[in-house]
């Protein structure tokens, strides 16, 4: 069990001491200042820029961000739609799996466009190998669109007074080919090397010692596997996605998958350091989510390896800890940190099934993706953040009597309901989700009850969890909820819709706003905002707004069931 | 928007072709240089080829047993339970291995079976069992294939693999090439 602690903090530390240069090196690549790598994709992006016909030096406002931003990915939905409907007929198909049903392709391109990868079918039976490459396509510009639109904001907050915000598609093609696809590469190596498949051959028959003929599922997995994490995407080549054997094959590559998916989410707030040239607000950023991230881990990894008390009460030993739904290379106390890394960030890749988590720790999995904003999904958990930010500098300005300035610039009436609308938009979709879907569930007892494999509270607590999973972007599940169904492929792919793009417009316009309004010096009636004291403003804001707006709905799925078993 | 959407278009089939194209074949070059390439390690014996990190079913008493799988170790659709921890039905379910497990190894104490031997993974493919796992099976084993205990120990001994670099992680046995061993031993 010390094997397993000492697992951990290697992990974090990892992460931590790697995202230092990276984050520099992603604030030199959006700055545009020179790096090693630019002898070499200096020609590959000329070559991008020319054969899109797009010239990126333009400089663009806000407004024309985000246009650049919805129209492309109005378009990488409907490509994606035609993929998944056609991938029967379409070529690389050998295990000859079916296309997607009109509903689940809804829910499966809206997922991996707004890098989700909420997954209602299984990579086994209901992918093609090029349904697989096209939906990794997804995995890299989704996360490379999350990242242009919050290097964009990071303009915004630097610059004294303007309109000009850089070009978006400068951003987005940087954030691919130079931060996301050198990483990859380094990872699949790793990946490929420690035994992970990347073939195209299709399944293959063995005989097993025992006598028994199954089938293996294999594919281009090492390939789709690093840019999962480091994307936080999430989706999984195969069904059980970094519990398979061949996607995570042993404890190492648990460490490296682990490390890549909180990489860039840290990295980028070390970016913002570099790019603002104020590095005690970026360690006020990540300290405040550091707090948030270890409160929510410490409780989870104990209940894990304390176990089932319920299974303690049968006299057997339980020296491993919580091991339904987990693997044993992996153990319990790495199963748990995955499963709250996942979460915080926007992964919603998985090691071991949540749905098998003691209460405790499945509210903890719930809490990270209702908060949304500890390190959260490269590029979009800042702007969650920045959220936060915006509001407790309204709260704390108006505590203390001062005007509310955020980096010198006031923040004034139209930021504020921004800011609220967003910081509401979740807990709405969210509750409002569970509640319609409570309702049915209970109303309609003969329709719906396929729908659920837990009954009781966890059976309440599988539905919030879709649901905020969905609304946070994040694509991990209880995956007992039979979620290839009309109402839930509608409902997620709905939501997902929703809060993935207002939560991007909405800091956009914010940092926009703010941009062009006129620069206030600092003086000494200034609030402070890169204090200790302003990060447990904002930390309070968070609780408050996030975390208990839930409550209640906590309270009736995982709380209710921890009493029932404790 | 108009004039984004000819760019936009362009934009992503450029993408296309790099990241699932160039950056795929990268990989799969890649890939030739592993131990199988890139078809998944596998190890052989008695001519027969099994993959090496992929659970097999290990039901049969002669043979160590592997965990309980939810998809019975089918590994084209590999998944698992997904059941929370208060559900009486998943609860009965473990009651049941457990009764099942001292039928078959008589003279052990419920104390003795680690939780690993009773649950199910979250593959269904786990091709791994605790230490206290194999030991808790020596004895019936022994019985059945007539060998000692202690050259089933031993054989435990070897086939443990330490945590990373003895550091980091689990310790653990490879089921089936701690029963490919197993059929070995002469």
């Amino acid at each position: 069990m010390n094997t397993e602690m000492s697992g951990m903090i290697l992990m974090y530390a990892l992460t931590v001491v790697l995202a230092i240069p990276l984050g520099r090196y992603i604030g030199k690549v959006y700055n545009n200042d020179k790096t090693w790598l630019d002898r070499i994709f200096n020609p590959v992006d000329k070559i991008f820029y020319r054969l899109s016909g797009i010239d990126p030096l333009k400089e663009m406002n806000w407004k024309q961000h985000l246009v650049a931003l919805l129209t492309i990915n109005l378009f990488w939905f409907l490509l994606c739609m035609f993929v998944l409907m056609n991938m029967s007929w379409l070529p690389l198909n050998p295990d000859k799996n079916p296309s997607m049903t009109a509903d689940l392709a809804f829910n499966t391109a809206i997922s991996f466009i707004s890098n989700t990868n909420l997954q209602h079918y299984s990579g086994e039976t209901g992918m093609s190998y090029f349904g697989q490459l096209t939906v990794m396509l997804f995995q890299f510009i989704s996360a490379g669109c999350g990242m242009a639109i919050a290097a964009t904001v990071f303009f915004a907050m630097r610059e004294k007074t303007t309109e000009k915000l850089g070009n978006f598609y400068f951003l987005f093609v940087r954030s691919c080919t130079r931060i996301l696809f050198p990483a990859a590469l380094i990872v699949a190596f790793f990946l490929l090397f420690n035994g992970t498949p990347m073939t195209f051959a299709g399944k293959d028959t063995i005989t097993t010692l025992q006598g028994d003929t199954v089938q293996v599922s294999r594919g281009p997995a090492a390939a789709f596997v690093p840019i999962k994490h480091l994307g936080t995407n999430g989706g999984g080549f195969f069904g059980s996605n970094s519990a398979h054997p061949f996607e995570n094959p042993n404890y190492f590559t648990n460490i490296v998958e682990m490390v890549t998916q909180m990489l860039i989410p840290i990295a980028m707030i070390f970016a913002l350091g570099y790019i603002l040239k104020r590095r005690k607000l970026a360690l006020m950023i990540l300290g405040v989510m550091t707090v948030g991230f270890m409160l929510l881990l410490v409780p989870t990894v104990v209940g894990e390896i304390h176990g089932n008390p319920a299974i303690a009460k049968m006299g057997i030993g339980q020296t491993m800890g919580n091991m339904e739904g987990k693997e044993v290379r992996i153990g319990s106390a790495a199963s748990a940190y995955w499963s709250i890394a996942t979460t915080v960030i926007s992964t919603g890749s998985v090691n071991a099934m949540h749905d098998s988590f003691m209460p405790l720790g499945g509210m903890n999995q719930m809490l990270g993706m209702m908060v949304n904003c500890f390190y959260g999904g490269v590029g979009v958990g800042f702007l969650n953040f920045f959220v936060f930010i915006i509001l407790a500098v309204f709260i704390s300005g108006l505590m203390v009597g001062r005007t509310p300035e955020f980096l010198g610039k006031k923040i004034e009436a139209r930021e504020m309901k921004i800011a609220m609308i967003i910081a509401l938009l979740h807990p709405l979709l969210i509750l409002t989700g569970t509640a319609i879907s409570s309702y049915l569930y209970a109303h309609h007892p003969g329709t719906y009850t396929g729908w659920l494999s837990n009954p009781g509270y966890h059976g309440f607590s599988e539905m919030l969890y879709e649901f905020s999973s969905s609304s946070a972007n994040n694509g991990s599940e209880f995956s007992g909820l039979n979620g290839n169904t009309p109402f839930w492929n509608i409902a997620d792919g709905v939501v997902m819709l929703l809060s993935r793009y207002l939560p991007i417009i909405g800091p956009v316009a914010i940092a926009g706003s703010l941009a062009a309004k006129k620069y206030v010096p600092e003086s000494a009636g200034t609030l402070k905002t890169d204090t200790a004291t302003f990060g447990l403003m904002v930390f309070a804001v968070i609780a408050i707004v996030a975390a208990l707006s839930f409550f209640p709905a906590l309270a009736l799925g995982p709380i209710a069931e921890y009493f029932s078993l404790y | 928007m108009k004039k984004n959407i000819i760019p936009a278009i362009r934009l992503t089939l450029v993408c296309f072709v790099f990241f699932s194209g160039i950056y795929t074949l990268v990989v799969l070059g890649a890939a030739q240089f592993t131990a199988n390439k890139g078809k998944g390690d596998v190890v052989v014996s008695n001519g027969k080829t099994y993959f090496a990190n992929l659970g097999q079913k290990f039901t049969n008493d002669k043979y160590f047993y592997s965990r309980p799988s939810a998809v019975d170790y089918n590994a084209a659709a590999a998944g698992a339970s997904n059941k929370g921890p208060s559900n009486p039905e998943y609860l009965k379910t473990v009651q049941t291995r457990i009764d099942t497990f001292l039928v078959h190894n008589p003279g052990i104490k419920k104390e003795a079976i680690p939780s690993d031997l009773v649950t199910s993974s979250g593959s269904g493919l786990d091709p791994d069992i605790s230490v206290p796992a194999a030991r808790v099976q020596v004895k019936r084993i022994a019985a059945i294939r007539g060998i000692g205990g202690g050259n089933l120990e031993q054989l435990i001994l070897s086939n443990t693999e330490k945590p990373l670099l003895g550091l980091f992680g689990t310790e653990k046995i490879n089921v089936l090439k701690l029963n490919i061993a197993l059929d070995n031993l002469k």
